[in-house]
């Protein structure tokens, strides 16, 4: 079912990361909501351990 | 050599942002050298080793912007930093004139569009993974265009996605099609009936440009990312990209590309080509034909366009060297002739192109080099530029082409460089006009080679249609005023550089004339 929730279904975005992926989509009418996103307060390895962390709990 | 230098705290860009800010303060007076960078370990590595780290960067941390200038005086170093300050300022002011609130992670995003079905995420590859598994668990589709993501996270990333029956393009996926909207770096292509399942970005921007030119379009263009077939990943998206264009309506004949799978995959490929129930061509680069495999097997991503658009149009179809065997004998004739061959100097942006045209080659001229041209690799080299080693602190040579220009330019001095063979990638979101400083570049080494009395022949291919921002044909009459000789397609390019360096190789490649 969900591959059928793509293929031949108007594209409904949400875009984490460089914007200019935002601005062409909207360029052909997509509807895309940009994430304000930033690297997460101290660095990419206790993210990653966090995330593991929560995965767990 | 004065450095000046701003730090930024907590304010985030990405990188394209950061490299079109670098870029325009890169053309200022008396500027020499610029970074514009958040301050990553490996940033702070890079601003080192470039000679601008400063004492007052040191403590920058990831979401902390630098901006570092190299000019001639401190004057024109600080004139530099203003402007550069202006620029990011301006592009703030523009983005809150547009009143749109920006969500901060991907769950409010969906509270915003609950009705999203696809999560496009670039971030750096070390938090990619996070992002991904938030966007999967919610029951979205995604695109992952971010590399350096480690292999055990994109296998687990896969298995959350089969489980969901979702597809996890990538990581490192640099383009895809989904009902007709291109993403990622994409040409502009017609819509179409031929769906494709691609491990590589720049060999599915091949076939879809080749597709157009013979007038078809694509239906959908799955990326998969470049270690899908590893014995690792399995397979996963691959397998379940085939399924889902098999069940497609619009899709009608089907393209796979891919470099070789792992030999443990390669059954359950086989299974998941068999089950698609539609014509599966199969371009698996370096895997050579497979007679009674099923699918069919093709060399080069030139003949996995032309072997789709045959069979949609239900036409034969067979391979050749050249499609107009006439005009690349005419075009033979007119090169200058004289020096002694030297050797062929390949210098590719896309990685893929550069592995094609490796695999067109080598059984024609004999072993060829990838170094970065330490003299050790014999006669002939292949740089793919766009490879980690040649883009530490740099942007892919796709949206910043002065890195291959320069080496361009440096071939021209090089008396062991006969042959140039270069690729040109256009499409949405890549540089606005990559012919136009390549052409001078160009132009420029041929001028450099004939003052020491030697000639220096320039091949090339562009992958684009005349969709694109750039158009096809202006950047092919660009590279052609400035001397190269650009051919249909990147195996004929690699085919007319070998011819141009051994016109022995002639009847073969061209048969009786």
């Amino acid at each position: 079912m969900a591959l059928e929730s793509l293929l031949g279904q108007p594209l409904r975005v949400v875009n984490v990361g460089l914007e200019v992926f935002a601005e062409t989509l909207e360029a052909d009418g997509v509807s895309v909501v940009q994430v304000d996103w930033r690297p997460p307060a101290g660095d990419a390895r206790l993210a990653a351990l966090l995330a593991r962390l929560e995965d767990d709990g | 050599m004065p450095v000046r230098a701003v730090l930024r705290r907590s304010f985030y860009q990405d990188s394209v942002v950061l490299m079109r800010v670098a870029a325009e303060l890169r053309g200022l007076p008396g500027v020499r050298e610029v970074a514009a960078l958040m301050g990553t370990p490996a940033n702070h590595e890079m601003l080192r080793s470039a000679g601008l780290a400063t004492p007052a960067l040191a403590g920058a941390t990831p979401g902390d912007l630098i901006l570092a200038v190299d000019a001639e005086t401190d004057a024109q170093g600080d004139a530099a930093l203003a402007a550069g300050g202006r620029l990011l300022e301006e592009r703030q002011r523009v983005r809150e004139a547009t009143g749109r609130v920006r969500p901060l992670t991907v769950e409010s995003a969906l509270r915003t569009l609950p009705e999203a079905n696809l999560a496009v995420i670039s971030v750096p590859g070390a938090y990619a993974r996070l992002e991904a598994l938030t966007a999967l668990r919610r029951g979205l589709h995604v695109f992952l265009f971010s590399d350096n993501v480690p292999l055990a996270e994109e296998v687990e990333l896969k298995r959350v996605a089969v489980e969901r029956r979702l597809l996890c393009m990538g990581p490192d996926c640099g383009t895809a099609y989904l009902n007709g909207v291109g993403l990622g770096f994409a040409n502009v292509v017609p819509r179409g009936r031929i769906g494709c399942v691609a491990a590589s970005g720049t060999g599915l921007q091949a076939v879809a440009s080749h597709l157009a030119a013979l007038g078809e379009g694509l239906s959908h263009g799955l990326g998969v990312g470049g270690r899908d077939l590893s014995a690792e990943v399995g397979g996963a998206m691959t397998r379940l990209a085939l399924e889902a264009l098999g069940a497609d309506a619009a899709t009608e004949v089907v393209v796979l590309i891919s470099k070789p799978p792992a030999p443990g995959v390669l059954g359950r490929l086989d299974e998941a080509i068999e089950a698609v129930g539609k014509p599966v061509v199969v371009c698996c680069l370096g895997a050579g034909s497979r007679p009674g495999a099923p699918g069919r097997w093709v060399a080069t991503l030139e003949d996995a366009a032309r072997a789709a658009a045959a069979t949609a149009q239900g036409r034969p179809w067979s391979p050749r060297s050249f499609e107009d065997a006439a005009a690349v004998r005419a075009r033979l004739g007119r090169l200058e002739r004289g020096a002694p061959p030297a050797g062929l100097l390949g210098l590719y942006a896309g990685g893929t192109l550069a592995y094609e045209a490796r695999l067109v080659l080598e059984p024609l001229l004999g072993p060829i080099g990838d170094g970065a041209g330490d003299g050790h690799d014999g006669a002939h080299r292949i740089l793919d530029l766009g490879a980690d080693e040649f883009t530490v602190g740099r942007p892919h040579p796709m949206l910043d082409p002065s890195l291959r220009d320069a080496r361009v330019r440096e071939a021209g001095r090089s008396p062991a460089v006969g042959v140039l063979l270069l690729d040109v990638v256009l499409g949405r979101a890549v540089h606005p006009d990559p012919a136009r400083s390549l052409g001078e570049a160009v132009r420029e080494a041929r001028a450099l080679a004939a003052r020491d009395g030697r000639a220096l022949h320039v091949v090339a291919a562009v992958v684009g249609t005349d969709g694109d921002p750039q158009g096809l044909a202006r950047q092919v009459e660009a590279l052609d005023a400035a001397g190269a000789h650009v051919l249909p397609s990147n195996a004929q390019a690699a085919r007319f550089a070998a011819l141009a360096l051994a016109p022995a190789l002639a009847p073969g490649l061209l048969g009786a004339a």
